[in-house]
């Protein structure tokens, strides 16, 4: 059992319990063991998974941990080495990708140069063989939803970015498919285009109903847009969870690294209890107390990890002693919602603080070389022991 | 709108003043760039051109060169006379046998660019899908060809297709035929003649159409339901077509007018402009009449280009 599951309030009946936590529910979406290689290197290594309907699922990862190869997959573009993938309970070996109840928007968008926006939004239907007057209708119902109705007749090059993207979304919703993939689908767009199309795409998604399952490197993305996420590194998928867990309870360093910043600080455990343990850390300078407990042997070397927005910096020391670390400040970063410290302890190690700018005045504001006390609370850090 | 209204009127300006700009300073670079294929254009084909549509115009002679003058001129008696003979060109029209040739050649000219079509088509997308250092070699293989003199592989393919040639010798070893076949002097031969021969005309614009198609367009149609041969027509066909259309041209153009595969595979019917215009000239001697067949021929080529031209650019203006 995981520690993260001991900590989260148990909520008083089964019926709010999101359908992954709900013992013996069927998933959507099955991923059984499923392996490719690539001649000598596997892309994606045993991974087993499970999606249940109208989740927007997120597989986050760097560049080649394989969630794109995963994602392909599910689509019938690559076939597992070995494994199923069950959609909907059916498994999905030997059916060809025009053959599958999932549609994919591509990254690139793929939009169809040479077709109209209309008739790249229609192309799914037409291969169908849907009534002429249907198609018409569902097209222009579906291009109102993306707020396109007016640009049905351009073609995608006289779109704009954010344009061509609801077109390839409208395109692959078009055929209401069971399962929508969607690589990168937020990529191509600039900061502020995605953070509202980031929203928009949970409203489609809920009045739709579709489950989405989401390609991405952007931490912030998936986190916005999850039900849950799961964190992919070399072919692996090492963490599910939802959002939250995923951020505040990380359960290895490469979670905590990959998702927002973090420090960590190497030590030995010299006291661990059921709801507690202690660790003797030499780069803190300091025994640092931990609320939770963990599965580990005597004296093992783990690494408790604190987020910098959970530190607090004071000049005075602090009247609870615990978990205060001393250093001095070497860099200061006013980003303007917040400031972001660079505190070096006596260790040498360096320490990631941010705090919120609560006031518009300098005045009581630290400085350059100001000798700091660092100290945060026994339930605001976790113990990694992977 | 009224902004850019106001831009349109600015950029009028703004193309009047340097027309204005250019009566003034010459842009010496820019006109010997342009001048220099203008000139070379002008002096070996325009020319030449207006020499053939004046002999067009004359009449049959025995004399040197052989045809009538057009314009005869006197000074001391005072008088300038053009003679203009329009017989050349009406009996164009009215022996059905050019008009045959014409029809013909088109119809060898149009079936044999399709053949090349279907054979250059795969090959250009074999070319085009493939990686890197192959493609360069697939490449090399395709112009190859022409390191060779194009005489010599047209009499190498009469090797191949002649009676006791290598074609003939090898069916009839395996037994598939019990006497050999009469390939040669057909238009059989003229087709595999002419299709061989332009082949990398219609491959290498098919291919740099090919090559520039994002292959995730194919994955987009599977994944809304189209299965690979519906793709093909439905994608990769149309994203292809300003290749099809310039490799059609490439080789239509040169397969109208062509004498030499005709003359060396084709047998006594098989009927070119090309052989015609060689007759004319070199058998009958009758440059004037020689002349009208090759005016004619240049207008039947250059409408159908003119159109295309035409439509491809509506194309690109919307």
């Amino acid at each position: 059992m995981s520690f993260s599951e001991q900590i989260v309030p148990s909520p008083t009946s089964a019926e709010q319990l999101p359908l992954w936590k709900q013992e013996g529910a069927e998933p959507f979406l099955r991923i059984e063991n499923v392996t490719k290689n690539f001649g000598e290197f596997k892309a994606v290594d045993n991974i087993s998974l499970d999606i249940y309907k109208k989740e927007l699922f997120c597989l986050l990862g760097g560049s080649g941990s394989g969630k794109s190869t995963l994602l392909r997959m599910l689509a019938g573009f690559e076939t597992p080495t070995s494994g199923r993938i069950l959609i909907d309970g059916v498994d999905m070996a030997g059916i060809q990708p025009w053959e599958r109840p999932v549609n994919m928007m591509f990254q690139s968008y793929a939009l169809f140069p040479h077709l109209s926006v209309a008739d790249n939004v229609a192309f799914g239907l037409k291969r169908e063989g849907v009534a002429k007057a249907e198609i018409k209708k569902r097209v222009a119902e579906m291009l109102d939803m993306v707020q396109l109705g007016h640009l049905g007749k351009r073609k995608p090059h006289q779109l704009s970015g954010g344009q061509r993207q609801r077109v390839a979304l409208a395109r692959a919703l078009i055929k209401r498919p069971k399962l929508l993939l969607l690589d990168e689908p937020l990529g191509a767009l600039d900061k502020k285009l995605r953070e509202e199309t980031q929203f928009e795409l949970i409203n489609i998604q809920e009045e739709l109903g579709v489950t989405f399952v989401v390609v991405t490197h952007d931490q912030e993305e998936a986190m916005t847009l999850a039900t849950r996420i799961g964190v992919m590194n070399q072919g692996i998928i090492v963490q599910t969870d939802e959002p939250h867990d995923v951020y505040e309870y990380p359960n290895s360093k490469f979670v905590a690294d990959f998702i927002g910043s973090v420090n960590m600080f190497e030590g030995k455990v010299i006291q661990d209890e059921p709801d507690s343990v202690q660790i003797d850390s030499k780069e803190a300078g300091t025994t640092l107390f931990v609320n939770h407990g963990i599965s580990c042997s005597p004296d093992q070397v783990v690494n408790v990890a604190i987020r910098p927005e959970k530190i607090r910096i004071s000049k005075k020391e602090p009247e609870k002693g615990v978990n205060c670390i001393q250093g001095i400040i070497e860099e200061i970063a006013y980003m303007g919602s917040l400031s972001v410290f660079r505190v070096r302890l006596a260790s040498g190690k360096e320490v990631r603080v941010t705090q919120p700018n609560f006031t518009r005045s300098m005045g009581d504001r630290f400085t350059w070389n100001d000798a700091v006390f660092l100290h945060w609370d026994e339930d605001s850090s976790v113990v990694l022991t992977s | 709108m009224s902004m850019s209204l106001g831009s349109a009127v600015m950029d009028r300006m703004a193309a009047k003043l340097q027309k204005y700009n250019f009566v003034k300073k010459i842009n010496w670079g820019r006109a010997v760039v342009a001048g220099i294929p203008t000139f070379w254009l002008g002096l070996f084909f325009f020319v030449p051109f207006l020499v053939v549509f004046k002999i067009s115009l004359t009449e049959a002679a025995i004399a040197i060169p052989p045809y009538s003058e057009l314009l005869e001129w006197d000074l001391e008696e005072a008088y300038i006379s053009i003679k203009i003979n329009l017989g050349n060109y009406l009996f164009l029209f009215e022996d059905d046998f050019y008009l045959d040739a014409y029809l013909s050649s088109v119809k060898i000219a149009v079936l044999s660019t399709f053949f090349t079509l279907l054979v250059a088509f795969p090959i250009a997308y074999a070319i085009a899908k493939s990686d890197g250092s192959t493609r360069v070699l697939l490449l090399a293989l395709v112009i190859l060809p022409f390191w060779t003199s194009f005489l010599l592989r047209v009499y190498a393919w009469m090797e191949f297709l002649k009676k006791n040639g290598i074609v003939n010798e090898f069916l009839l070893t395996i037994g598939v035929i019990d006497e050999p076949l009469i390939m040669l002097q057909t238009d059989f031969a003229v087709y595999i003649g002419i299709v061989y021969t332009y082949l990398p005309f219609m491959v290498l614009p098919l291919y740099s159409a090919l090559e520039k198609m994002d292959g995730t367009l194919l994955e987009a149609a599977q994944d809304l339901g189209s299965k690979p041969t519906q793709s093909f027509f439905l994608v990769t066909l149309p994203l292809a077509m300003p290749g099809v259309i310039a490799g059609c041209v490439l080789v239509f153009i040169p397969a109208v007018g062509e004498f030499v595969i005709p003359a060396l595979l084709g047998g006594a019917d098989t009927l070119m402009i090309g052989r015609v215009l060689w007759d004319e000239f070199f058998l009958n001697r009758d440059w004037p009449m020689a002349s009208a067949v090759a005016i004619v021929m240049l207008v039947v080529l250059v409408l159908p280009i003119m159109l295309i031209r035409n439509s491809q650019g509506k194309g690109e203006a919307v």
